[in-house]
């Protein structure tokens, strides 16, 4: 029986896209770092083989372009639910070209395409947090009150609300979700800040799997047929403590990957890749 | 036998309200009232809504037990109900004056009127014409054999009915005959039967209001006084939202709750994705077609529904496809699926309302089953779960809601939003109320128990909570009820061109009974914060040192002094009990003479009149228990005074060192009771009403809510069929009934012998023989009253029976010396409410202000006239639903005797929902509860009234 609401973390394809040379020189980063591009294309490529081969994924990979040093992160470009899938419009004047080739591609899948229009909206995927049930929107420096609503009036099932995001880039830089109704969660003061947030705002009841390391809340959950529970987390050389607490996740299949370089630009595991579900439920 | 009445009154084309106001005080001689003997015998405050007649007088009497009702009905022939008959005559009467002044102002105008009140008259006339229209309108559809009701001879009529259209969940018209003054609840039976529904309590019935704003009707009142002017049209819709439909026992149920949901979709007021469209528009087709058949089935065979506000052929498409993959689904299965998905839906039970936030940003405010979410545009920025909120609040245009600290902080907070209007502020708030009690209480605070002092009106969800309604499904026990799912179609064309069943859209207001204050939220806090202080007064009677500790249990500390006090009045009331109970039934009559005498607040026809008048407010102060001066508090502070009480208990204590017999004032107890009520309606968008509402712990079941309402309803209501004054204006009896010099209307009311309670069979057996004496006394000087008998009391229009409360022990003489005196003032208030108002968009407020004085048979030399010595003067404030203030002043009087005089100042705030006479009863009733062997001496009733904005 159809049913809505349903299969949260079922995927069948994902999306990722290269890594382009000038990351290493001009994607945009927070802490100043100096990157070392091989090691990103190695942690890529390693993100890449997991989902491919690992878990099975379709995986659509879009060439990088050299002028857009941010393009790896493709989550910002796009978020996809169900058979709807809404190309953002970044924040980051720089990213913005980004949506063009991911539009493209989601165009390709077969997905209903929504775009933001609005020239006064912004909104990157890296501040969606899909529950499974609703969204949660970070009101950062990246996404305004504008793409949020865009969002809520393309995802209309689900309540939309928002969440401000104080020292971080984006809302999922300090968490996830890591299981149906389980929200990784750093503890920072304004990670934890924000889950209290999110759960005033919510009508559902969330657990919460608190790690030490606001970076290593940042996960990626699948529900896959004949894997059950996934979890795509930190590994314990980036992140000892919060590696532990992944590993008492007794029932899901943990699988630790690198991602120590391109943090280094900000970006997080969720950050390389659009999910997508093309096995319809309904 | 009640409805006769109502239906001759009808055919007098007295407005109804004048009738339902009239007081029950009407003269006993009159043998109009054929059937009256019945009503006053059977007056059973719990009788059923069809037989709603004898119920709808606002006199005080329906408040009584019945067992007190019985109790007078002997020794008066034919008390409260019975008099109704008498009303109509007075209406009559009333209206015939106003007809008369028409066109002249007010001819019959008193010498003493100034031109001011002579303006007032004039102006009233007008509201009289509109409700002479609105009657003519209503004639139309009442039924044929009335159709001669025009003249006024045929006063023992049939009842009067009114056809009642339904629109049903499916888009069909039920037609339903209702009497006129039935109540919500009976046209909401009628519909349940006809559906053949049993699970009835998540639907309700709604209206549109003149505003076009969609209302619940509240079954626990009148059907009339609810929907005022506005058609008999109404719409069956869910009300509550099951949170999990498949706990729901029947199939029809979940059936109708599937038809309000596809209206909901279909009208876009639940907002669903393209995928979800298509899936619950499939699983309508399962159910309304059965399984897809393509011989039968071609793409057009579905454009007749509507799945979708913008429904495309795609969408229709995407139906046909999902329709078909539920091949073997039952029309059950079908529905159940359908409310599966959608309950899951973010809006799903949502009730927006439209606001802005205290920075003026458009947001929306949707009340669910869980708490109050905050929506600005499509996005959720804020959510208060019910636990979260300790009270709910509105004020004007004004809707607060306090929020419990969270574990860092360290004070609640108040969080305001501001509303298109008054009534929009005082819809959220009670859909509020009604939502949390039924989603989130397991019963309902039964307010019967707690009526002991609760003044002030309450709303409350009358109705069943969800957890109570679940307990009485699953006692269901019957087959299946056959129903026809052939609705769709009807319902799709429906609301392709009419908006006919809009329940569940912000602008619905939630109807509920006013009954109990107490509905319990989840807060905890408030037991503790509850400080009982105990201050006996040595001096004063036993029974005033009772009071001082009721009332100071009363008290909470801080804000929430409304938080649980009927809880803890039923702790106490249980101690008390007894010791009141004596005087209960002598308290009651007293408060139901008083109270049947009461005016009714403002008429509508006020407004016009106030927006040119002076701003003055009125504020009667009793002093002295004989003399009553009005005095003239310049502007009304009052902004959010709806309604203001004062009670002024005066009691003669004779001491033990100079009995004197000889002295029946030394003896005796008097009582004056000052009655003040102020009551505002609300100008274009703001009323000054206000409502609290407290949120209690829902663990512990003595958690209670408060809730503070406005009147503005009935206040409108009033307005709208309250004719106007009339231009009788009888002279002030009493010396104490002397106007104020603002005063602009004044009109004496005489008490009709009837009103004389022969005797008091609870009054206390020691104060009985000074009693008597005082009585002997008292006639005489109020005498002049009596005269005037056969005049109509017309206050402000409304026929009020001013009745004379007397001391219960003794026997009232024939007549009854009470004087009644009324002042209205109509002030503009706007100067002065501007300051406190920092909102721009509030407009002016018209405050009109009423005074009206009751006083009882006493001794004029006595009390005040004599100088006496001060001895104690204490004064004791208690806030509960109302601020009662209560002093207490001991003199002493010549011959060493000494008295103690309490006055109470009692400030009901409330809207129309707030019965105010029943709050007065209730006042005079405490007072009297509280001092048994004192005597309400005098009861003086400030009104003081916004206009209704809708007036305007």
């Amino acid at each position: 029986m159809a049913e809505l609401m349903s299969g949260f973390g079922c995927f069948t394809h994902a999306m990722v896209r290269a890594v382009p040379q000038s990351l290493a020189r001009d994607a945009l980063r927070s802490g100043g770092l100096e990157v070392d591009l091989l090691k990103v294309q190695e942690e890529y490529e390693e993100y890449v083989s997991v989902l491919k081969h690992r878990l099975g994924l379709e995986v659509l990979e879009l060439p990088a372009d050299e002028a857009l040093p941010d393009c790896v992160f493709v989550e910002d470009a796009a978020v996809v639910c169900g058979d709807t899938a809404l190309v953002c419009r970044p924040g980051a004047q720089s990213r913005r070209r980004e949506t063009e080739a991911v539009k493209a591609a989601l165009t390709e899948l077969g997905l209903n395409i929504v775009e933001m229009t609005d020239e006064s909206a912004t909104l990157e995927g890296g501040d969606v947090l899909f529950t499974g049930r609703e969204f949660f929107v970070g009101l950062s420096k990246r996404t305004n009150q504008r793409g949020a609503e865009i969002l809520a009036d393309t995802f209309k099932d689900y309540a939309v609300s928002t969440v401000p995001v104080q020292d971080a880039l984006h809302l999922k830089s300090f968490c996830s979700m890591a299981g149906p109704g389980l929200i990784a969660i750093g503890s920072s003061e304004a990670a934890q800040k924000a889950l209290k947030i999110m759960q005033q705002m919510s009508d559902h009841r969330y657990d919460k799997l608190t790690l030490p390391d606001d970076s290593a809340a940042n996960c990626i959950y699948m529900n896959l047929p004949s894997k059950g529970d996934v979890l795509l987390h930190c590994t314990p050389e980036e992140f000892p403590e919060s590696a532990k607490v992944f590993e008492k996740l007794k029932d899901h299949m943990l699988i630790p990957v690198t991602n120590q370089e391109k943090a280094k630009v900000d970006g997080g595991l969720t950050c390389c890749s659009v999910l997508i579900n093309m096995k319809k439920n309904i | 036998m009640t409805t006769e009445v109502g239906s001759e009154s009808d055919v007098k084309k007295v407005p109804e309200v004048q009738q339902q106001t009239a007081p029950a005080s009407a003269e006993p001689s009159q043998e109009e009232s054929p059937s009256d003997p019945e009503a006053a015998a059977s007056p059973e405050p719990s009788s059923p809504p069809a037989d709603g007649g004898p119920k709808k007088e606002k006199g005080i009497s329906r408040f009584l037990p019945p067992w007190l009702k019985r109790q007078k009905s002997q020794s008066q022939d034919k008390p409260g109900e019975s008099s109704a008959p008498p009303k109509q005559e007075s209406v009559e009467a009333v209206q015939e004056e106003q007809e008369e002044t028409h066109g002249a102002g007010a001819a019959t105008a008193s010498t003493e009127q100034t031109e001011e009140e002579k303006s007032i008259g004039s102006a009233d006339t007008q509201p009289v014409r509109e409700e002479k229209e609105e009657e003519t309108k209503e004639e139309e559809q009442v039924i044929p054999h009335e159709a001669s009701g025009l003249s006024a001879l045929k006063l023992n009529k049939k009842m009067k009915m009114v056809v009642c259209h339904v629109t049903l969940l499916d888009g069909s018209q039920f037609s339903c005959e209702v009497e006129k003054r039935a109540k919500g609840q009976y046209l909401f039976f009628q519909v349940c039967e006809h559906l053949n529904l049993l699970e009835k309590d998540y639907f309700g019935l709604s209206f549109k209001d003149n505003a076009e704003q969609r209302c619940w009707l509240d079954p626990t009142k009148e059907i009339k006084r609810q929907i005022r002017n506005s058609q008999w049209q109404f719409a069956f819709s869910v009300k509550f939202y099951p949170l999990d439909p498949s706990q729901l026992t029947e199939d029809i149920t979940r059936y109708l709750l599937c038809l309000q949901l596809r209206q909901d979709i279909a009208s876009g007021r639940l907002p669903c994705s393209f995928v979800t469209h298509a899936l619950l528009g499939s699983y309508t087709l399962q159910a309304e077609l059965g399984d897809h058949d393509p011989e039968e089935h071609r793409l057009d065979y579905i454009s007749d529904f509507q799945f979708a506000p913008n429904q495309t052929k795609e969408l229709e498409e995407k139906v046909v496809e999902l329709h078909k993959s539920h091949r073997g689904m039952t029309p059950a299965q079908s529905d159940a699926q359908f409310l599966e998905n959608a309950k899951k839906l973010s809006m799903y039970g949502v009730d927006l309302h439209h606001a802005k936030d205290s920075e003026g940003v458009d947001i929306m405010l949707g009340v669910c089953a869980n708490g109050l979410l905050i929506y600005k545009d499509r996005l959720r920025i804020n959510r208060f779960a019910w636990p979260k909120i300790l009270k709910i609040s509105y004020k004007r245009s004004n809707f607060y809601i306090k929020i419990r600290p969270g574990e860092t902080e360290q004070f609640e907070s108040t969080v305001g939003f501001k509303l298109p209007n008054h009534r929009a502020a005082k819809r959220v708030w009670k859909v509020c109320v009604e939502h949390h009690t039924f989603f989130r209480l397991v019963s309902p605070e039964q307010p019967t128990k707690t009526k002991f002092l609760t003044l002030g009106s309450k709303f409350r969800y009358s109705g069943r909570t969800q957890a109570q309604t679940r307990q009485a499904s699953s006692l269901i026990d019957r087959p299946a009820p056959y129903f026809q799912r052939t609705s769709s179609k009807r319902i799709s064309r429906s609301l392709d061109g009419a908006p006919v069943v809009n329940v569940s859209d912000y602008s619905q207001a939630a109807g509920a009974g006013e009954n109990g204050p107490a509905l319990e939220l989840n807060s905890d806090s408030k037991s503790q914060q509850v400080e009982v202080v105990e201050e006996p007064d040595a001096d004063a009677a036993t029974s005033i040192s009772s009071e001082t500790a009721f009332e100071s249990k009363l008290r909470v500390q801080g804000e929430n002094i409304y938080v649980r006090h009927s809880n803890l009045m039923l702790e106490d009331l249980d101690k008390t009990q007894e010791d009141v109970l004596k005087h209960q039934a002598s308290i009651s009559e007293l408060k139901r003479s008083f109270m049947e005498a009461t005016p009714d607040p403002m008429p509508s026809q006020w407004d016009k009149r106030l927006t040119g008048s002076p701003a003055t407010t009125l504020r009667l102060q009793a002093q002295g228990s004989a003399e009553v001066k009005p005095e003239v508090n310049g502007q009304p502070e009052v902004v959010e005074v709806v309604e203001e009480t004062v009670v002024i208990e005066e009691v003669v204590k004779a001491k033990p060192k100079s009995p004197a017999p000889e002295v029946p004032a030394t003896v005796e107890t008097e009582c004056a009771a000052e009655v003040k009520e102020e009551r505002s309606l609300s100008s274009d968008s703001d009323s000054e009403e206000e409502a609290e509402y407290h949120a209690q712990p829902p663990t512990t079941s003595i958690s209670t809510q408060q809730i503070k309402e406005e009147p503005e309803e009935e206040q409108e209501a009033v307005l709208i069929q309250q004719a106007p004054p009339s231009g009788i204006e009888s002279q002030p009896i009493t010396e104490a009934a002397e106007p104020a010099p603002s005063a602009e209307e004044e009109k004496p009311a005489e008490l009709p012998e009837e009103e004389v309670h022969a005797d008091e069979p609870l009054a206390t057996p020691d104060e009985a023989p000074n009693g008597h004496a005082l009585q002997a006394e008292a006639p005489p000087t109020l005498r002049a009253a009596p005269t005037e008998e056969e005049e109509p009391h017309i206050v402000n229009g409304s026929t009020s029976r001013v009745e004379a409360e007397h001391l219960p022990q003794v026997i009232c003489c024939s007549e009854p010396p009470v004087v009644k005196t009324e002042m209205v003032t109509i002030s503009d208030t706007f100067a002065a409410q501007k300051t406190e108002i920092s909102t721009k968009e509030v407009p002016i407020v018209h405050t009109e202000t009423k005074t009206i004085t009751y006083e009882a048979a006493q001794l004029d030399g006595n009390g005040d006239g004599e100088p006496g010595v001060l001895m104690t003067a204490q004064t004791i404030t208690s806030e509960s639903l109302c601020t009662t203030t209560t002093t207490h002043i001991t003199k002493t009087l010549k011959g060493g005797l000494s008295e103690t005089r309490i006055e109470k100042r009692i400030v009901i705030t409330g809207d129309s929902d707030i019965d105010h006479d029943q709050a007065l009863a209730q006042a005079i009733k405490e007072a009297k509860e509280q001092h048994p062997d004192m005597s309400v001496t005098r009861v003086v009733v400030h009104k003081e009234t916004e206009l209704a904005e809708d007036e305007d």
